[in-house]
């Protein structure tokens, strides 16, 4: 224990005498949460559009003008025929062309039913979906009010059901509700991933290992006295990230902080025995940068944390069954937005302990004080 | 104390050390000299316990090193090649580290390290990374004794360092080794080896020779004789064409190991002859490095034909 002691604060002053730790330590969460929150919203505004009107008549306008007074819509102008209104999207002039065929009001209002034609550009496929759940909307409220008005009475017997939307846990859809979480779990996992899996490598660049190696200290003292020190910093980013999340943006801490803390707790062994694993594998400071980058890199695409796991195709959301920032994503929303509590939880502060106790039992294993 | 047999060990394929046997006994000063690559760490880093041998054993103090790993680490005190301490952490930390995983309090040992680490008493609170290299050697020798250890492994610890921090590391060897610790020391620098009490030449992975230094210049079967002239370039090769002997210059003279006798006074003549004027021949005694380099020489012909 006194030897553990002693590697402990060996370690802490280490890492406070490094330079470039404080900045590390205090600006980045900073940076992160602040830049982070603000640039990647999904809500689109002003998408861009342009029309080729070749009807003319009372029923187009009327529909144009539900799209002019739309505030995610901004109008680019009207081509004269459908070749224009294309080149319009090639160019990037618009994400969105709306064409109404000749006849539209004809058909209308004989057929009861036309046909118009909306081109997304959709090289951003998540902005083309949002443009065109948008425009569809407006265009299922302009047929509302069509058959309103030409069935004379409001037309109850043909729209029975009225769909209401709320949004549950996020009321206002406050975008920044969901990635202030987000981004903290990614936070706490950068820092913890990163400082431990440079650690042990350090040593082993600079020579210092080989004397370890010949001294008769354990190598799980050894490799606790390493780790202990970036868990508990990682715990601290956690906890001041989550003060600059409550005083700039005042996300809703609705479940319980303890919890949550706990979660990460756990959660924290894991990505720092990754991050060990990988020092214990790699020869340079260089090999396990690159390592850490390729396993953040993945793991923070596939969870969830910018695209909805729902959207991913069924095999690749299987993989984020083994994607430990998932779990952290999902369980830091769910405590802080939904109120979640342990029980809704249980299953994830199982599967988390699990992948501790792999790891960290590969990490140990692959440490080898002998070659 | 330790002892070596018949050990083996290969890189990727390529033997590093074969069939390497011998003893080094209680309280001894003992030197593994050899150029770079010989396998000197090879060697001691299987004694260290942080190497696995491929064949033969190591015993260190009658424990077999791989199976007594435990008690090994617990009593040999080692110093590799490259300075291992932490460079951002001071003085006085560096060794209160060592003797914190040892598990020793500093006061217990103090006399062992009591010579070497004055020194650095002064630069206490400075980071060991701020260090001159002859400071950094001395702090890195006071963390390797801080408990006591049976065996003192040090690998190669004069590499780089100046001839006075040189001379004054050897002169605190010798005190370690007059209060009872036993060293194993690896060098480069043949002229150490008459600092020794036994050495072990050691080339290509194997030992050429394990002896005293008088032993070794003793064996000496050549006759050496020292050459002085300001054109030293020119005599070697006069000397090579006349003779198929070795001959090498140290410092400010030839040396020439003939396995015959012959005749200085002529030998003055014939190189005057080829125009080197200011020489002058003459029969000297052979040193430890001229029995080095006539042993590695004649090995590596031996090897070649083969």
């Amino acid at each position: 224990m006194r030897i553990l002691k002693y590697l402990l604060r060996k370690e802490f002053q280490q890492i406070l005498r490094d330079r470039g730790m404080l900045p590390i330590i205090f600006v980045v969460p900073v940076f992160q949460l602040v830049i982070l929150t603000y640039a990647a919203d999904f809500e689109l505004k002003n998408i861009k559009y342009v029309i080729v009107d070749r009807d003319r008549s009372q029923e187009s306008e009327r529909l144009l003008a539900r799209f002019n007074s739309s505030k995610n819509f901004h109008n680019m102008g009207e081509r004269t025929d459908f070749k224009d209104g294309m080149e319009a999207l090639d160019r990037n002039q618009a994400t969105l062309l709306v064409r109404i065929p000749n006849g539209f009001s004809r058909d209308l209002q004989k057929e009861k039913n036309a046909t118009i034609m909306l081109d997304v550009n959709s090289i951003d496929g998540q902005a083309a979906s949002l443009s065109y759940t948008y425009a569809s909307e407006i265009i299922r409220k302009f047929n509302d009010e069509i058959a309103m008005e030409w069935n004379g009475l409001p037309q109850k017997a043909s729209f029975p059901v009225e769909v209401k939307t709320r949004y549950w846990f996020n009321p206002e859809m406050e975008y920044k509700n969901l990635m202030v979480p987000g981004i903290l779990a990614m936070l706490v996992t950068m820092v913890g991933m990163f400082l431990s899996s440079m650690n042990v490598v350090r040593e082993k660049e600079i020579g210092t290992i080989e004397q370890i190696n010949v001294t008769p200290v354990s190598k799980i003292a050894f490799l606790t006295g390493k780790l202990t020190p970036f868990w508990i910093l990682s715990i601290f980013e956690l906890s001041f990230g989550l003060v600059i999340g409550k005083l700039l943006f005042d996300i809703p801490l609705s479940g319980s902080l303890g919890l949550l803390y706990g979660f990460t707790a756990v959660y924290l062994l894991v990505i720092l025995g990754l991050g060990l694993l990988i020092s214990t594998m790699a020869d340079t400071q260089q090999q396990a940068m690159f390592l850490s980058w390729f396993f953040m890199v993945i793991f923070i695409l596939m969870s969830g944390l910018f695209t909805p796991i729902e959207n991913m195709p069924v095999w690749a959301q299987k993989l984020t069954l083994l994607n430990p920032i998932a779990y952290i994503v999902k369980v830091i929303r769910a405590v802080l937005l939904k109120g979640s509590t342990f029980a809704d939880i249980k299953n994830d502060f199982i599967v988390m302990a699990g992948f501790a106790v792999v790891i960290l039992s590969m990490a140990v294993y692959n440490y080898k004080k002998r070659a | 104390m330790v002892r070596y047999e018949n050990i083996g060990k290969s890189y990727e394929g390529y033997p590093a050390v074969s069939h390497i046997s011998f003893e080094v006994g209680e309280g001894e000063l003992f030197g593994l000299i050899g150029p770079d690559g010989a396998g000197k760490s090879t060697l001691f880093r299987i004694l260290t316990t942080v190497l696995l041998p491929d064949e033969g054993h190591c015993f260190f103090d009658g424990h077999d090193v791989v199976k007594d790993y435990k008690y090994v680490r617990r009593n040999v005190g080692y110093m590799p090649g490259r300075f291992s301490l932490y460079q951002d952490l001071s003085v006085i930390e560096n060794l209160e580290f060592f003797a914190t995983i040892f598990q020793t309090p500093i006061e217990e040992n103090y006399d062992l390290i009591k010579d070497v680490y004055k020194q650095l008493k002064p630069f206490e609170d400075r980071r060991a990374g701020a260090l001159s290299g002859g400071m950094k050697q001395k702090l890195a020798l006071s963390c390797a004794l801080i408990h006591r250890p049976k065996v003192l492994v040090l690998d190669e610890p004069t590499f780089g360092v100046d001839a006075v921090s040189r001379k004054e590391f050897w002169d605190m060897l010798k005190n370690l080794k007059s209060k009872g610790v036993t060293i194993l020391v690896s060098t480069p620098y043949m002229d150490e080896a008459s600092l020794c009490d036994r050495v072990a030449l050691i080339q290509n992975g194997q030992i050429l020779m394990v002896d005293t230094p008088e032993g070794i210049i003793r064996r000496f079967d050549k006759r050496m004789y020292a050459i002085q002239t300001q054109r030293i370039y020119q005599a070697l090769n006069a000397l090579q064409e006349m003779y198929d002997w070795q001959a090498y210059s140290f410092g400010q003279e030839i040396h020439l190991y003939a396995p015959e006798t012959i005749d200085p006074s002529s030998l003055t003549d014939r190189l005057k002859a080829m125009g080197i004027e200011d020489v002058s021949v003459s029969l000297g005694e052979p040193e430890i490095e001229d029995c080095f380099m006539d042993l590695m020489v004649s090995s590596n012909i031996a090897e070649n034909a083969e």
